[in-house]
Parts: structure tokens; sequence; C-alpha cells
């Protein structure tokens, strides 16, 4: 238990350590540390964000979804008005179009029978001068002349 | 093991270091015995605590550039996970107690903690075995009596390492006390308190006694609790020489005291380094 010179042996060796592990050892594994520190602040910073755009983006869709489905009533709703306005409007056509048919029939009718009557006129007179005709030709023979009245008759 | 030799022949053994050194007679030689290793005086070195302390000091530093060359800010591996883990530790009880800024002091007090701890270590190794086998190899080799090979392997029993330790770490108290105070501010430290300046004798014996208490406390804390330890463990080692009954009683006691004692180094080397960041953070505070 002797004070000698190995306690300024120590002391030199003490001062080269630590100086080495000052200058060596010490601030690659401080950078390291830091350095990880960083990565996982990052990846904790980053997962946070990416939590609330996912949380945005839940809402967007969300919201979206909504619009859309406003969007497919009203166009249903649209597309049922137009509907009935297109049947209404064939209905209106079709009865016009069944009056005027049947005007044009009432005329084509009533022409027809206007042109019979004209005939039957054009007839009668034709007839009448025939049977007037043949009466003064053979005036004579009664038995003739009855005939042709007879004729005649059976002629009108 | 203590063969023909006496007890307190074998406690004396086991405390006697490998000494070199100038002898009375002006020539530089290993001592022999413990007498002639107290009459070398200052001008010897102990050349065990020395090997030890060194290679111990190498074998900690060459590890952890190992991890430091290896760093990754990645998914660390196993080595430097351990690494890490131990200098996570020491980083955060630099921040808890020391306020200023210094580059210096977190690599000591990791350079102390792990240095110190491994020194300590060394008493756990059976008290017997590094010394006898040195015994053997110093008298195979060198053809000396092995009685005359001392080997001491736990360099903190050895007072000139803790003591070369602690005035390292007075001497950067002193270069910071004066360098952050400026000396009239590190005078007047020890000078004007705690009695202000006309009780400027009784301030300095008071607070000269406090000062240099600190790295003598320091040392002899390390010290005096590691030579206990391992005078514990010598005088278990004494009950193997005294039959079967005796040796089992001794391993049992040995196994036990071992067991306590990686409290007990752990906890010296984790107070060393403690109040080396205490020291040192006065030093760079200005109190008043």
């Amino acid at each position: 238990m002797n004070i000698n010179l190995t306690l300024i042996g120590q002391s030199i060796a003490f001062a080269v350590f630590v100086t080495f592990c000052m200058k060596v050892v010490w601030p690659p594994i401080m950078a390291a540390l830091d350095e990880r520190k960083k990565k996982i602040a990052d990846g904790l910073a980053e997962a946070e964000r990416g939590l609330k755009q996912q949380e945005l983006a839940e809402q967007g869709a969300e919201k979206k979804l909504a619009e859309a489905k406003q969007q497919a009533s009203d166009i249903l709703s649209q597309a049922q008005k137009r509907a009935n306005e297109i049947v209404e409007d064939a209905k209106s056509v079709a009865v016009e179009e069944g009056n005027r048919i049947k005007e044009a029939a009432h005329a084509e009718v009533e022409k027809e029978v206007n042109r019979a009557k004209e005939q039957l006129r054009t007839q009668v007179s034709t007839i009448a001068v025939a049977g007037a005709e043949r009466i003064l030709k053979k005036e004579i023979n009664a038995d003739a002349h009855q005939d042709i009245l007879d004729d005649l008759a059976t002629q009108i | 093991m203590a063969g023909e030799i006496t007890s307190s022949e074998y406690i004396q053994h086991h405390l006697t270091n490998w000494t070199y050194g100038k002898h009375p007679d002006g020539h530089w030689g290993f001592a022999h015995s413990a007498q002639e290793a107290t009459e070398m005086g200052f001008w010897a070195i102990h050349v065990d605590s020395m090997l030890w302390s060194i290679f111990l000091g190498s074998l900690f530093l060459l590890i952890f550039r190992k991890a430091s060359k290896n760093m990754t800010s990645g998914v660390p591996s196993g080595l430097q996970n351990f690494v890490e883990w131990i200098v996570d530790f020491v980083n955060e009880n630099v921040r808890g107690s020391f306020s200023a800024k210094n580059d210096l002091i977190a690599p000591m007090a990791l350079t102390i903690f792990v240095w110190v701890f491994l020194m300590n270590l060394m008493d756990l190794v059976p008290v017997d075995w590094i010394p006898h086998l040195a015994g053997i190899i110093g008298h195979a080799v060198f053809g000396v009596d092995p009685h005359h090979v001392y080997f001491k392997i736990v360099p903190t029993t050895d007072p000139n390492i803790t003591f070369g330790m602690a005035f390292a770490i007075f001497a950067l108290m002193l270069y910071y006390g004066i360098k952050i105070k400026g000396p009239g501010g590190f005078f007047g430290e020890l000078a004007f308190q705690p009695f202000g300046k006309w009780g400027m004798p009784a301030n300095l014996l008071l607070e000269g006694i406090s000062l240099i208490s600190k790295p003598v406390s320091l040392a002899l804390r390390l010290f005096g609790n590691l030579y206990a330890g391992e005078m514990i463990f010598i005088l278990i080692a004494l009950l193997y020489s005294g039959g079967i009954v005796w040796g089992t009683i001794g391993g049992f006691l040995q196994l036990g005291w071992a067991i306590f004692h990686i409290l007990i180094i752990l906890l010296q080397a984790f107070i060393f380094m403690v109040l080396t960041i205490v020291y040192l953070d006065m030093a760079h505070q200005e109190h008043h």
C-alpha cells in the first residue's frame, strides 16, 4: 500500500482513455442516438399526419356520396316529370289527329251524298224525258201505252 | 494453497503488488518482498495494477470503439444495443446532474463508469486463480520463487489507482473552477464564505478542507470498499486450507459474498461516476 509512481501512471492512463473516449468513441454513438430520436419523432409526426389525412378523406368521401345520392334522385324525378310530359303531349296530339280524321270522313260522306243526289236528279230528268218521248210516239197502242207506264213505274 | 506459509504470510502475499522500482542501493529492479517494495519509496511502479488497469481500459475502449464504428440509427445489433444502453444510462445521469455545457463530462463519466466497473469486476475472480497462475509462470519461465511473485489483479484495491483518477478529476475541478469563475471568483469562493470577508482565515480553512476532501474521499471510498471486499475474499480463501468442512463452508461464504459483491462493485463504479459529475458541476457553477 505504498504511494508511488503508479499514481502518476494511472493519472496519465486516465487522461489518455478519457481523451480517446471523448474524441473517438462518444461522438458516433451520440450522433446515431440523436439521429434515431429524430427518425422516431419524424415517424410519429408522419403517422399523425396520415391519420388526419385519412379522416379528411373519409369526410370528403361521405360528402361526395351524399351529393351523388342527391343528384341521382334529382335526375330520377326530372326523368319522371319529362316522361309524364311526353305522355300528355302524345295524348293531346292523338286526340287532335282523331278529330281531324273524323271531320275529314264526315266531309267525304257529305260530298258523296251530294254527288249521288246530283246524279239521281240528272237521271230522273232523263228518264222523264225518255218516258214522255215514248208516250208521244205510241199513243195509239193502249196496251203499249200501258207497258211503257209500267216500265216507267218500275224504273223509278 | 497456503502450503507451508502461515496465514498472515498468505494474506500479506495477496496484499503486495508486483513492484518495479529503484532499490535503496540505487539500481532498478523488481521487489522480491513487501519489505523491499516499501523501501523503494515513491520511485516504484505497481506493474500488476498498471497492467490490469490499462488492459481493462483498453478492453472497454476496444469494445465501445467497435460498437461506435458500426453505429447505425436503424435497428441496433446486440453489441450496439448493449453499448447504447450504457451510454444512454450515463448520458441520463450527466444530463440530470450537470447543468453547464461541457463535451468532456459525458465521455469522461462513461469512461469512469465502465472502466472502474471492469476493474472492480476483477474482484470476483477467485483470489488465488490468477496470482497462483502468475506464480507458476514466474517460476517456470523466469525461475523466480513463486512466493516472491506478487500479482494483484484488482487495480481498484490499489490506492495509487483510485488516487490517480481522483487527482486527475481534482485537476479538472481546479481547471474548470478557475476557467469559469476566473481566478478571483475561484479564490473568492474559498475565502469569502461562509463567514463573509472578515472570517477569511476560517473560511479558507473550512473551504480548503472541503475542497481537498472531495478527491480524497472519492479515492478512499472506492479503494476502501474494494480493499475490504478483497480482504474478505482472502479470509474466506483461508478457510480452504482448513479441511473439507471449513472448505465447504468457505465455498458457500465465497458464493454469498461474491453475489453481494456484484452489487458493491457496480454501486461503487456508479458512485465514482456520479460524484465526478457532481464535483465538476460544482466547479462550473457560480454560487453567489
